[in-house]
């Protein structure tokens, strides 16, 4: 795990520092530096020095804390901090709800395979894949938001001040990111479930005198929700480090992926830099916790 | 042998729709089975053996398979009962042994669980007590350290260690009939003498009725008590063991009983094999399916022998139209030279 952070690390300074050409102290100074700055950044970052030294240089500023934006001169990992409980937020509860939604319709759509009911929900869940989050959030709120005014119209307010208005900002954010995860998911899940009908267990397990409850519960789901986890972690990894760019600005969250957005857009390298570090970062985190549940549910990789 | 039947079949066929027509998998089966008593059914692969054992359990059931005739388990009709019904009568009433061991047994679930589950579908046993009775169960199936092993999953298990377990499964709630379909096809020679050791000495233990589904005649002779010989969805021949090995009437068990490789016999240039190969199910010849395959057609084979008590003893039936002398005098499988050698009292020609 320290291995694959260490090589992300490597990585992502060498696609921001080393592969554009010109100079690196330019870009970094955001979009009206002054020579003096310039000057101060090629000290700070080591550009006149070797590649090496530039590394240790970089990585020391985005780990030791005192990463400046010369874009917005703010701190940028105290900026990521800030907005860290927002897209913790949003992924958190959306990944609960496309997991247990998904799982719900992933096993009816097989049960009920071939029939008028399968067929329409997977329509449905086609329509949900191809529906681009931006689109499907501006909708909602334009719809719900502005002209029924049912919920609020965008914003985010933090958990510890008030729970309810948390959840109430947080309903339409959560369904639009989760609308194209519920497609994809219970698609593959009602693919996994058929294949797991067919297995000689399955059938062991009807032989048994089980409940048909007993055995799809007890014994499809488990098996057939092994592979899903996996796809799981990593996307609820990407969306925690900030993935759910599009859905986060849509619906003004002020998360870390509507950072990296505006980031982008000032030209702010060294917060680029911090934000894609920080994602990795979960996503390698995630990875190694999917590998523990996968251990957990499926005892044959577990090595000792 | 007169005690009432546990389990009657009368007529049961067995069809799928499928996109190449009617497979008709089963047609007209009839047998009887009475309690302790071993009935082997036999013949080749897609002759409707395990469609027949597994129908008996209600797991044919899918949206394309049409049901015809009756299977009465005392009292219950097993065709038409609800799922309710049947939930109470597998495990419970009639278990069933599958084919292969390294597939039937749940990967992710511990074997213990796996068969305290069924105990506590059909009792209300507290989960101490039904560890105990798994414990017990895995020890009786020659499971060594059961106590440790019960808690293994079953890829820590070999092949012959899975049936075991799957017997201890079918036994947990000790059901009058126990289905045993091919258990030992998956298993290597030295395990399946075990595992037929295992059947057998269950049913001396508790009575049960077993029903054997085999290709292997070698398996049946060591443990049946009557035959069934099905081809092609149907039962062409039906009798005791010794009938069936020393007197057989049909060319088909004919062909299946001088195809089994001894090694008490010269060795011959090629095992014995019959010519060609089982009709298919969806388009299967009219008359007596096996006419294609079978070196004494005749003019009478193009209609449907019925299966009648042509040998001249009332429980050994058989479909074929050659009258019994015939049969006798053409079978290249002579009397006492098939089966098991010293069979005092062989019901020979």
């Amino acid at each position: 795990m320290l291995v694959v952070l260490f090589a992300i690390s490597v990585l992502t300074f060498v696609i921001f520092n080393v592969i554009p050409g010109g100079d690196p102290a330019l870009r970094m100074a955001g979009r009206q530096p002054d020579p003096g700055q310039l000057e101060r950044i090629r000290e700070d970052w080591g550009f006149n020095e070797p590649v090496y030294v530039q590394y240790v240089k970089t990585m020391g500023r985005v780990f030791s804390g005192d990463l400046i934006s010369y874009s917005t001169q703010q701190n940028v990992l105290e900026e990521i901090g800030k907005r860290i409980g927002r897209t913790f937020s949003l992924a958190i509860g959306a990944a609960i709800i496309w997991m247990a939604f998904a799982t719900a319709l992933g096993l009816y759509t097989a049960i009920r395979a071939g029939r008028v009911s399968d067929r329409l929900l997977t329509i449905l869940a086609l329509v949900g894949i191809s529906m681009p989050v931006f689109w499907i959030g501006a909708l909602m709120n334009y719809y719900l938001g502005f002209k029924a005014g049912i919920f609020p119209n965008g914003g985010y307010v933090p958990l510890d001040e008030d729970p309810i208005d948390w959840l109430y900002h947080l309903i339409m954010p959560w369904t639009a990111l989760s609308l194209l995860f519920i497609g994809v998911y219970s698609r593959i899940l009602r693919s996994n479930v058929l294949d797991t009908l067919n297995e000689d267990y399955v059938r062991t397990a009807r032989a048994k005198g089980l409940s048909e409850r007993r055995v799809l519960l007890g014994h499809v789901l488990r098996n057939s929700l092994i592979p899903v986890v996996t796809l799981w972690g990593l996307d609820f990894g990407a969306v925690l480090g900030g993935g759910a760019i599009l859905t986060e600005t849509v619906f003004d969250l002020q998360g870390v992926g509507q950072y990296a957005a505006e980031s982008v857009d000032l030209f702010d390298v060294p917060t680029v830099l911090a934000i894609t570090m920080f994602g990795a970062f979960f996503i390698v985190v995630l990875n190694t916790v999917v590998d523990i549940i996968y251990a957990i549910l499926d005892p044959r990789i577990r090595l000792t | 042998m007169s005690s009432a039947p546990l389990l009657s079949l009368s007529d049961l066929a067995v069809s799928f729709r499928t996109e190449q027509g009617v497979l008709q998998a089963v047609d007209g089966v009839s047998f009887e089975l009475r309690p302790g008593e071993v009935l082997a059914v036999v013949g080749e692969s897609g002759c409707g053996k395990s469609v027949t054992a597994m129908t008996l359990m209600g797991l044919t059931r899918f949206p394309n398979t049409r049901f015809d005739g009756t299977a009465h388990y005392k009292g219950l009709e097993l065709i038409g009962a609800t799922e309710e019904e049947l939930q109470r009568v597998r495990g419970a009433e009639i278990a069933m042994i599958f084919q292969d061991p390294m597939t039937s047994l749940n990967p992710v679930m511990r074997v213990g669980d796996q068969i305290a589950e069924q105990i506590q579908a059909h009792e209300s046993l507290p989960d101490a007590e039904t560890r105990e009775r798994v414990i017990e169960l895995l020890e009786r199936v020659g499971i060594p350290r059961a106590r440790d092993r019960v808690d293994s999953y079953p890829f820590e298990f070999s092949g012959g260690m899975r049936q075991r377990v799957m017997i201890a499964l079918a036994l947990s709630c000790s059901p009058s009939v126990l289905i045993a379909d091919e258990p030992t096809t998956a298993l290597d020679v030295t395990i399946q003498a075990q595992i037929l050791q295992q059947i057998r000495a269950l049913r001396d233990e508790t009575g049960a009725a077993v029903i054997l589904v085999t290709h292997d005649l070698g398996v049946v002779a060591d443990i049946a008590d009557r035959i069934a010989v099905m081809y092609a969805g149907r039962i062409v021949e039906q009798g005791t063991l010794d009938q069936i090995f020393y007197d057989p009437q049909h060319p088909y068990t004919w062909g299946l009983l001088g195809s089994i490789a001894r090694v008490d016999r010269e060795r011959p240039e090629r095992l014995p094999a019959i010519a060609g190969l089982p009709p298919s199910l969806t388009d299967r010849p009219e008359g007596c399916h096996f006419r294609a395959r079978c070196p004494h057609e005749f003019a009478e084979c193009t209609r449907v022998p019925p299966l009648e008590a042509r040998a001249g003893v009332a429980d050994h039936l058989d479909r074929c139209w050659l009258p019994a002398e015939q049969k006798r005098e053409r079978r290249e499988v002579r009397p006492g030279e098939i089966g098991l050698e010293s069979k005092p009292g062989a019901a020979a020609a």
